[in-house]
C-alpha cells in the first residue's frame, strides 16, 4: 500500500528539485521549517521524530535541503516528511507538511474490530510495522 | 420639563420625533449596529422609515407610552444615525442603526435576533426589508463560545495541512439502504476524499434509520483510514425532531468514534447553540448545512443577507458552513462570496464595500469556521476554485466524484490529484489562473481517472447572472 498523509501524497514522489520549490514557496511565506521521520506512520502519531529543531528566519532552501538530504541518508527507509511552521495569529500551527522518503515496502495497518453490545463495532488501527520492535521494523 | 411633557403625551407621534432618529450619534465601540437596505412605501420619508426600524428594534411601539419615563429609555432607544441613498437602486435606502449593548443577552443568537429581525420585516411602512450587515461589538462576542473546533484545531486533528479538504454527499441523496449507502462512503474515502457527507435530508427514513446508517458509514470510515494510513471522516446528519432525539444521535456517533456530525440550518439558532457547546465538550467537528438559507438571503431587497447568516453562526457556533462555490450550480457572485469568506475565516475583517462588508469586525480571538464549497463543482475547475477560493475550504464534488464513468474510487482519486497537482503548481509560482486547463491536462496524462473526469465534464458550467450581488461594482458572475 501507499500512505497517502501529507500534501502531495497522490503525486508521484517529488523529485529534489521538487522538494526544493517547496520550501522556497513556504521560506517566502516565512515559515520555519522542520525535518521529522518516523517508523510508525499511524494516522494518530502526531509526534514524528525531530531532526533537529525547525530553522527559523531562512533566506534560501540550501539549509534545509542539506538536512532533508541528511535525513533520508540516516533513516533511508523510514517516512521522512517536510513540515512548515507559521507563527502568524489567527494560525500558529502547520501549513504544509509533505512527505519526502518512504520505505521500500509499506506494510500498512491492521483494522481491529472489537465487537461489543448490539451491532457495535470498536475499531483500532495498528501499523504492522509496529509489531516488531523499535530498530527493527522495515528490515 | 416642557419638552418632556410634550414628548411623552398620549397619541401618535413619528418615530424620528421620539428619538429614533439621531443623525449626530456618534456609536460607541459598545454598540451593536446593524445595516438596513430600506424601501419605503411610497410617500414615506426614508429617515421616518429608518427611524421606525430602529424603534420596532428596539423599544417603540405604534405610539407614546408614559411608561418609558419609568427606564433610562434615552439608552435602549436604537438610534438610526445614516440614511443614504443605495447607488442605482432609486427608492432603496442604507440606514444605519445603533443598539446599546444592554439590550442584548449575553451568548444567545436568539436574543440578538429576536430584537433585530423580530418584527421589522412585516411592517406595513416599508415595501421591503433587508439586513445586509452587523458589526458585532468585542463586548459582546466575548460571550459567544464560537466554533467549538475551528479551522487550525480541525486541521491538526485530521492532521491535513496545505490544501483544501475533499468532501462529497452521498447521492442519491434519499433511497439507499444504509448497507449500500456506506458503499459510497467507503469507496469515495479510499479513493482519495477526506469527508463523505450526509445530506440535509437524510435524517431517519423508512429506507433507511440512523443507527444503521451510523454503524455503517463508521465500518466504511474505519476500513478507509486502514487502507490510507490518513484520518478519514462522514459528516452523520444529526438533525431530527427535537434536542433530545439529536443528542441521542450524537451521543451515538460519538461512542462509535466519529470525529464529525452535522446539523442543518433548520433546527433553529438555539437548537444550534446547544449542538456547538455539545460538539466542544465532546471534542466533535460540527459541520452545518445551510438548508433552508435560500428562503431568506437570495433576494437583494428583501430578507437577510448569507454574509449575517454566516457572522452568526461563527458566534453561535459551528465549524463548517456552507458558504457558496461562485463557479457552480448555486448562486453565488465572485465578491458577495469573498466577503462571506472573510467573514469565516479573518481574525479582522476589514470593512470592503465591493464585496457588501460595511464594517470592521474584530473578530476577538473566535475561532474560524471552514467554508465548504458544494454544488456542482468537479476536477477541471480546480484552478478556479483555488483562486477564488483559497486553502482553508471544503470542496465538495458529489457528482463529480459519485458520477465518475470509472467509478467512484476514480472520481475521488480524480479530484485528489486535480487538486494536488494545482496547489503543487501554485506554490511552484505557476499563474494556475491562466495555465490550470494545462496543468490539469500534464496531470492527467498520468492519471487515467483525472483525463476520465476531465472528458466527462469538460464544458459543464453554470453561467447564470447571480441575484445577490454587491452595490458598490456591477459584476457579473464569471466561469
Amino acid at each position: 500500500m501507499r500512505i497517502t498523509q501529507g500534501t502531495f501524497s497522490f503525486l508521484p514522489d517529488l523529485t529534489d528539485e521538487e522538494i526544493r520549490a517547496q520550501i522556497d514557496y513556504a521560506i517566502e511565506q516565512g515559515w520555519a521549517i522542520g525535518v521529522e521521520y518516523t517508523d510508525d506512520p499511524h494516522p494518530r502519531n502526531f509526534y514524528w521524530e525531530m531532526w533537529g529543531n525547525p530553522q527559523f528566519d531562512l533566506h534560501n532552501s540550501a539549509g534545509v535541503m542539506r538536512e532533508v538530504l541528511a535525513c533520508r541518508e540516516k533513516h533511508r527507509n523510514l517516512y521522512v516528511r517536510v513540515i512548515a511552521f507559521d507563527s502568524t495569529r489567527g494560525f500558529e500551527t502547520t501549513r504544509l507538511s509533505f512527505i519526502v522518503n518512504r520505505p521500500a515496502e509499506e506494510p500498512g495497518f491492521l483494522l481491529k474490530r472489537h465487537e461489543v453490545e448490539g451491532r457495535h463495532i470498536q475499531y483500532t488501527l495498528e501499523s504492522y510495522a509496529t509489531q516488531a520492535p523499535a530498530g527493527r521494523r522495515y528490515e | 420639563m416642557a419638552e418632556q411633557r410634550e414628548r411623552y403625551q398620549a397619541g401618535v407621534m413619528p418615530y424620528a420625533q421620539m428619538g429614533y432618529w439621531d443623525p449626530d450619534y456618534e456609536p460607541l465601540d459598545t454598540d451593536v449596529i446593524a445595516l438596513f437596505r430600506i424601501t419605503p412605501q411610497d410617500g414615506v420619508d426614508p429617515v421616518e422609515a429608518a427611524a421606525a426600524v430602529a424603534g420596532e428594534s428596539s423599544t417603540a411601539t405604534w405610539t407614546v407610552v408614559w411608561t418609558d419615563r419609568l427606564t433610562a429609555c434615552d439608552r435602549y432607544r436604537a438610534k438610526a444615525y445614516r440614511v443614504e441613498p443605495v447607488p442605482g437602486a432609486p427608492g432603496q435606502y442604507f440606514s444605519y442603526i445603533a443598539y446599546d449593548i444592554d439590550l442584548f443577552e449575553e451568548g444567545s443568537i436568539a436574543n440578538l435576533t429576536a430584537s433585530i429581525i423580530g418584527n421589522v420585516f412585516g411592517f406595513k411602512p416599508l415595501k421591503a426589508l433587508r439586513l445586509e450587515d452587523m458589526r458585532i461589538p468585542v463586548a459582546y462576542l466575548k460571550t459567544f463560545q464560537g466554533p467549538p473546533t475551528g479551522i487550525v484545531v480541525e486541521r491538526e486533528r485530521l492532521d491535513k495541512f496545505g490544501r483544501p479538504l475533499l468532501g462529497a454527499t452521498t447521492k442519491p441523496k434519499l433511497g439507499l439502504s444504509s448497507k449500500n449507502y456506506g458503499r459510497v462512503v467507503y469507496e469515495a474515502l479510499k479513493g482519495g476524499l477526506d469527508f463523505v457527507k450526509d445530506d440535509e435530508n437524510i435524517n431517519s427514513q423508512p429506507f433507511m434509520h440512523w443507527r444503521d446508517r451510523f454503524l455503517y458509514c463508521m465500518e466504511a470510515v474505519n476500513k478507509a483510514a486502514a487502507a490510507t494510513g490518513e484520518v478519514k471522516g462522514h459528516y452523520l446528519n444529526v438533525t431530527a425532531a427535537t434536542m433530545e432525539d439529536m443528542y441521542e444521535r450524537a451521543d451515538f456517533a460519538k461512542k462509535l468514534g466519529s470525529c464529525i456530525v452535522m446539523i442543518d440550518l433548520v433546527i433553529g439558532y438555539t437548537a444550534i447553540q446547544s449542538m456547538g457547546k455539545w460538539a466542544r465538550r465532546n471534542d466533535m467537528i460540527l459541520h452545518l448545512h445551510r438548508a433552508g438559507h435560500g428562503t431568506y438571503t437570495r433576494q437583494k431587497t428583501h430578507g437577510v443577507s448569507f454574509r449575517v447568516i454566516a457572522k452568526w453562526m461563527r458566534m453561535a457556533g459551528v465549524d463548517h458552513i456552507h458558504a457558496g462555490t461562485v463557479v457552480g450550480k448555486l448562486e453565488g457572485d465572485p465578491n458577495v462570496i469573498k466577503g462571506i469568506y472573510s467573514t469565516c475565516r479573518d481574525s479582522f475583517t476589514h470593512k470592503n464595500l465591493e464585496q457588501g462588508v460595511f464594517f470592521d469586525q474584530d473578530w476577538a480571538g473566535l475561532r474560524k469556521v471552514m467554508p465548504v464549497a458544494s454544488g456542482g463543482i468537479h476536477a477541471g475547475q480546480m484552478h478556479q476554485l483555488i483562486t477564488y477560493l483559497g486553502e482553508d475550504v471544503v470542496l465538495q464534488f458529489g457528482g463529480g466524484t459519485i458520477g465518475h464513468p470509472q467509478g467512484i474510487q476514480a472520481g475521488a482519486t480524480a479530484n485528489r490529484v486535480a487538486l494536488e497537482t494545482m496547489i503543487k503548481a501554485r506554490n511552484e509560482g505557476r499563474d494556475i489562473w491562466n495555465e490550470g486547463p494545462e496543468i490539469l491536462a500534464a496531470a492527467a496524462r498520468w492519471c487515467a481517472p483525472l483525463r476520465a473526469a476531465l472528458e466527462t465534464w469538460k464544458d459543464v458550467t453554470f453561467n447564470y447572472q447571480s441575484t445577490d450581488t454587491a452595490d458598490f461594482v456591477p459584476t457579473a458572475t464569471v466561469v
